[in-house]
């Protein structure tokens, strides 16, 4: 009876096979894939795994309520991954979620204590002058020992309040240093100039002392030993490879006074630096922003405004600096120990007012004012919660879920074989063709889009079961009603189908709705959840289209369905069908033919 | 099983049934009993926030020997808060403290660590910011409410505006009472429990729509007819498709179940505990708003359009009269009788019969 149908079920209909094909090869190549691509188990979230998971929640500042925008969310989890990177550990993952939160994932064997202290502090910007550069990496010939003192002795003279005397010990100094080290600091300065905005105006530094007391302080009576200082330092910047990301991450810790060796990116490639004492420290600068200069053509630059503090200091440190020759009339812009710049200067800059330009991209400015702008961190955090999991409770979370999970089915199954017999097979293979989807699925997206499976993933996957069995309930108590009317398996079947599949996409686009709200709009927990809801939902489109349906078509034809045995769940006689009477049945005036 | 396939004929012949939408004043009385005591209990008891809504730490230990009255006083001494501690399976100690902030939790654990005798990597620790619960659970009335703007919109479309609005009452309805029974029970609420919350949305409005769906298609041409009324259609689509309704109920609830009394019961509170056991209590509640309220709703709402009003005026007419020997106007001549009358509330038409309905079946493609 149903071969002659005509319509869009015609070819599901007729062609049972080909859509049980169709599924069927879709369930090897993705299985296969998942073997190929060698990701054979889904990756497991924090709270399964074991280890740390922190959600860092922007704070709102008083006076910056645009503050929290993407731009500097982003900005943030770069930082961030570079200081939970810089630990050493490669798989640590920072991503933001929602718009004010960033998540940041630390599985198990890392020090989380550690990760935990690098992660959410702020700040840690500084501008120090530039003593001596190297570009590429690996251990150095050694350059003659002088630079560094002399450069670091630099600092010194200027607490005795006038610059340009300072200067002119500078310009003594700088010789000696440029020799060794100029040839390769010519290749990072990159054209980059820092001018002056604004007409010079010198300012005699009282504030420049803050950060040269203390060199100050210690040049003179570390004169006796200054060169085994030197030399230490000598050694250590000799030593310094930079390619390394643990000696990466131990260069440039030191005090804000200490003369330092540190590592910074140029292009692509490691640079080393020795830098001086800190000239200025990155709260001091008010705000940056990027801007075309579109005057001069010279492309994106970088402007900066600093604090009255920050004026002061920057005016004597670009002061002395412009007097130098390269690299030591370079400052660096220090970020978590790290160069991230480091432009040379024409002339002081006074009058708070500073512009960084060379050939940057638009990205590179706006990240580099970012930097300026906020400290280190464009935004202040708080930790909203810390999740720190034993790698064994995780485990036994895992299986209290998966046993849950398999319970949950085995009820669900044995629900459907008592009550629908026979048809429960159709009801159990779309069930398992479905997992196997899910877990393919789960497996693939791992490594495709970041996927975690958490904890409330495994649960969503367990509620799952039941949505997907509600479809086919809605099916086959549509197809056992039809039978009631009287009707053989085989139309029965097929006059069920498009009224089962209204209700079954309603039902299940209300499903997905529901999901994909709580996907966008939640955070945290909730939308690994939603995820798996969502996923699985739409999982039961497909399995009711491409399996369960064709393979009750292809079943009806059979003898054991199709003549209603009494295990087949579609008997006739136990339904309560009634004997179709042709004559004498009886009919509904509210379900007349005109729609 | 038979007798409950013979029950499932029977009720789709209309045989047997409940008159859901004639008693609707008994069950909307029932529902707005529970309703008001759900807001009395959230009133007088309030709920009772987890510790990721106050802020705090929960530390689960690896298996210890140390009874639950003893890591209490070290957890008390360590923290210098109030402590609550519980013993899950296999030995394992779940400690809570509530008031400490991120920051000082690592010197409890340390210490906690020190005083139970575990290594201190062994010991799970939660800890939340007092604002992290309320940014979940804003998050979480954020998203009920685009979700229920949503639904109510797709309703609206798919079915029609009134439908939309008895399923959005519905919905609020299950989420009172699941609230409310969280209150009075004294269940904790966490995260997991808004995520359950949640979920119900999708999962209670399944039901009421598989009812609605039969209610639309049954109701179709409902004013061609003057046999039934409305409410009588409408309480026959709740009947039909009642055996659908009830199955696809227990499977939700199946593995929820066993979400809840196996993988929560071994493990003890949870993540997994909290969604199963909002989830178990929602389903629950939707089944029941989809069956005595949602549809109820939708005719009480419905015969309030004057057609309808008036179609239930014919249908009364016309049963005064008493005659059975009616022939109806209807498109198709040549009707049997109906042995309605003995059961006239309950009974309402057949979806479809044969040949009938097979030339609509190819109409329709």
């Amino acid at each position: 009876m149903a071969a002659p149908k005509k319509g869009r079920s015609a070819s599901a209909q007729s062609k049972p096979g080909r859509a049980l094909a169709l599924i069927l090869i879709a369930l090897v190549a993705l299985t296969g894939g998942m073997f190929a691509s060698g990701h054979t188990t889904p990756r497991l979230g924090i709270d399964l795994a074991g280890g740390t998971s922190i959600t860092l929640t922007a704070i709102n500042e008083p006076g910056q309520p645009n503050a929290i925008n993407k731009t500097n969310m982003d900005t943030a989890v770069e930082i961030m991954n570079r200081r939970v990177n810089g630990l050493g550990v490669s798989e640590a993952e920072v991503q933001t979620q929602g718009n004010e939160n960033i998540i940041v994932n630390i599985p198990k064997g890392t020090d989380s204590e550690e990760a935990r202290d690098q992660v959410g502090t702020t700040a840690k910007l500084y501008f120090r002058p530039v003593l001596q550069s190297q570009v590429g990496t690996g251990a150095t010939q050694t350059p003659s020992a002088s630079p560094s003192t002399s450069a670091s002795g630099s600092g010194s003279p200027s607490p005795s309040s006038s610059d340009g005397k300072s200067e002119d010990k500078d310009e003594a100094t700088s010789p000696e240093s440029g020799d060794s080290a100029s040839p390769s600091s010519s290749a990072t300065s990159q054209g980059r100039a820092l001018t002056d905005a604004l007409k010079a105006d010198p300012t005699p530094s009282g504030s420049g002392s803050a950060s040269a007391k203390a060199s100050d302080s210690t040049s003179p009576s570390a004169s006796p030993s200054v060169d085994a200082e030197t030399q230490a330092l000598q050694a250590k910047f000799a030593a310094l490879d930079c390619n390394d990301p643990k000696q990466r991450a131990e260069a440039g810790k030191g005090k804000t006074s200490d003369v330092v060796v540190a590592c910074g990116e140029d292009n692509g490639s490691w640079s080393k630096f020795v830098l001086g004492p800190v000239g200025v420290d990155g709260t001091e600068v008010e705000k940056a922003q990027a801007l075309l200069d579109t005057q001069s053509g010279t492309g994106w630059q970088v402007v900066m405004d600093f604090d009255s503090k920050g004026e002061k200091k920057f005016a004597d440190i670009t002061g002395q600096l412009a007097t130098q020759t390269s690299p030591q009339n370079e400052f660096a812009i220090v970020l978590d120990d790290e160069v991230v710049s480091h432009p040379y200067v024409q002339a002081a800059v006074t009058g708070g007012k500073a512009e960084i330009s060379g050939s940057f991209t638009q990205e590179e400015a706006q990240n580099l004012a970012n930097m300026l702008s906020y400290g280190a961190l464009p935004l202040t955090f708080k930790e909203s919660s810390v999740n720190t999991v034993s790698p064994a409770l995780g485990d036994d979370q895992l299986h209290a879920g998966l046993i849950a999970g398999a319970i949950g089915l085995a009820l669900v199954m044995i629900y459907l074989i008592v009550y629908y017999r026979g048809l429960s097979v159709i009801a159990i293979a779309s069930l398992l063709v479905s997992a196997a989807l899910t877990y393919v699925l789960m497996a693939l997206l791992g490594p495709a889009i970041g996927f975690a499976l958490n904890l409330p993933a495994v649960c969503g996957a367990i509620v799952a079961i039941g949505i997907t069995a509600d479809s086919f309930i809605v099916y086959f108590e549509r197809v056992r009603d039809e039978i009631r009317e009287g009707r053989s398996l085989r139309p029965a079947v097929e006059r069920a189908w498009p009224r089962a599949r209204r209700t079954i996409l309603v039902s299940d686009f209300v499903s997905f709705l529901s999901a994909a709200v709580l996907f966008i709009v939640t955070v945290g927990k909730v939308q690994g959840f939603a995820f798996t809801l969502g996923l699985t939902t739409l999982l039961d489109v497909v399995v009711v289209f491409f399996f369960t349906k064709p393979l009750l078509t292809l079943l009806a034809r059979t003898k054991f369905f199709g003549n209603g045995h009494s295990w087949s769940g579609l008997d006739p006689k136990r339904l309560g069908a009634r004997p179709p009477l042709r004559r004498t049945r009886r009919s509904v005036p509210a379900d007349p033919k005109e729609a | 099983m038979s007798k409950l396939g013979d029950l499932g004929a029977r009720l789709h012949r209309g045989e047997v049934g409940y008159d859901f939408v004639g008693n609707r004043k008994i069950w909307y009385g029932v529902s707005i009993l529970i309703t008001i005591t759900a807001i009395v209990g959230l009133a007088v008891r309030g709920l009772s926030m987890g510790i990721e809504f106050q802020g705090g730490a929960v530390f689960t230990t690896e298996k210890t020997s140390v009874s639950v009255s003893q890591a209490e006083t070290y957890a008390e001494k360590a923290s210098g808060h109030d402590a609550i501690v519980q013993e899950l399976g296999n030995d394992t100690l779940r400690i809570q403290i509530s008031g400490v902030d991120t920051a000082k939790s690592d010197q409890i654990q340390q210490q906690l660590a020190k005083d139970l005798k575990v290594d201190a990597d062994t010991i799970n620790a939660d800890l939340v910011g007092p604002s992290w619960g309320e940014q979940v659970a804003n998050k979480a009335w954020q998203g009920l409410a685009i979700f229920l703007v949503l639904v109510v919109i797709y309703l609206a479309i798919a079915f029609e505006l009134r439908m939309a609005i008895a399923a959005f009452v519905a919905l609020i309805h299950d989420i009172t009472i699941t609230i409310g029974i969280y209150a009075l029970v004294g269940f904790e609420v966490t995260p997991g429990t808004v995520i359950g919350l949640l979920t119900i949305l999708g999962y209670s409005l399944y039901d009421t729509v598989v009812v609605f769906d039969s209610l639309k298609e049954q109701t179709k041409d409902i004013t061609k007819q003057n046999r039934w009324t409305y409410a009588e259609i409408a309480n026959r689509s709740i009947n039909s498709t009642l055996v659908r309704s009830i199955n696809t109920t227990v499977v939700a609830l199946l593995p929820v179940a066993g979400l809840l009394f196996i993988g929560g019961g071994v493990l003890g509170a949870g993540m997994l505990n909290d969604i199963s056991l909002s989830l178990f209590v929602g389903l629950a509640a939707g089944a029941y708003s989809s069956i005595f309220i949602a549809t109820p709703l939708v005719a009480d709402l419905k015969e309030r359009e004057p057609q309808l009003k008036a179609l239930k005026k014919r249908v009364l007419a016309k049963r005064a009269q008493a005659e059975p020997d009616d022939e109806e106007p209807a498109a198709d001549g040549s009707y049997d009788d109906e042995p309605a009358d003995a059961t006239p509330a309950v009974v309402g038409p057949r979806a479809q019969s044969g040949s009938r309905s097979r030339g609509r079946g190819g109409k329709r493609r």
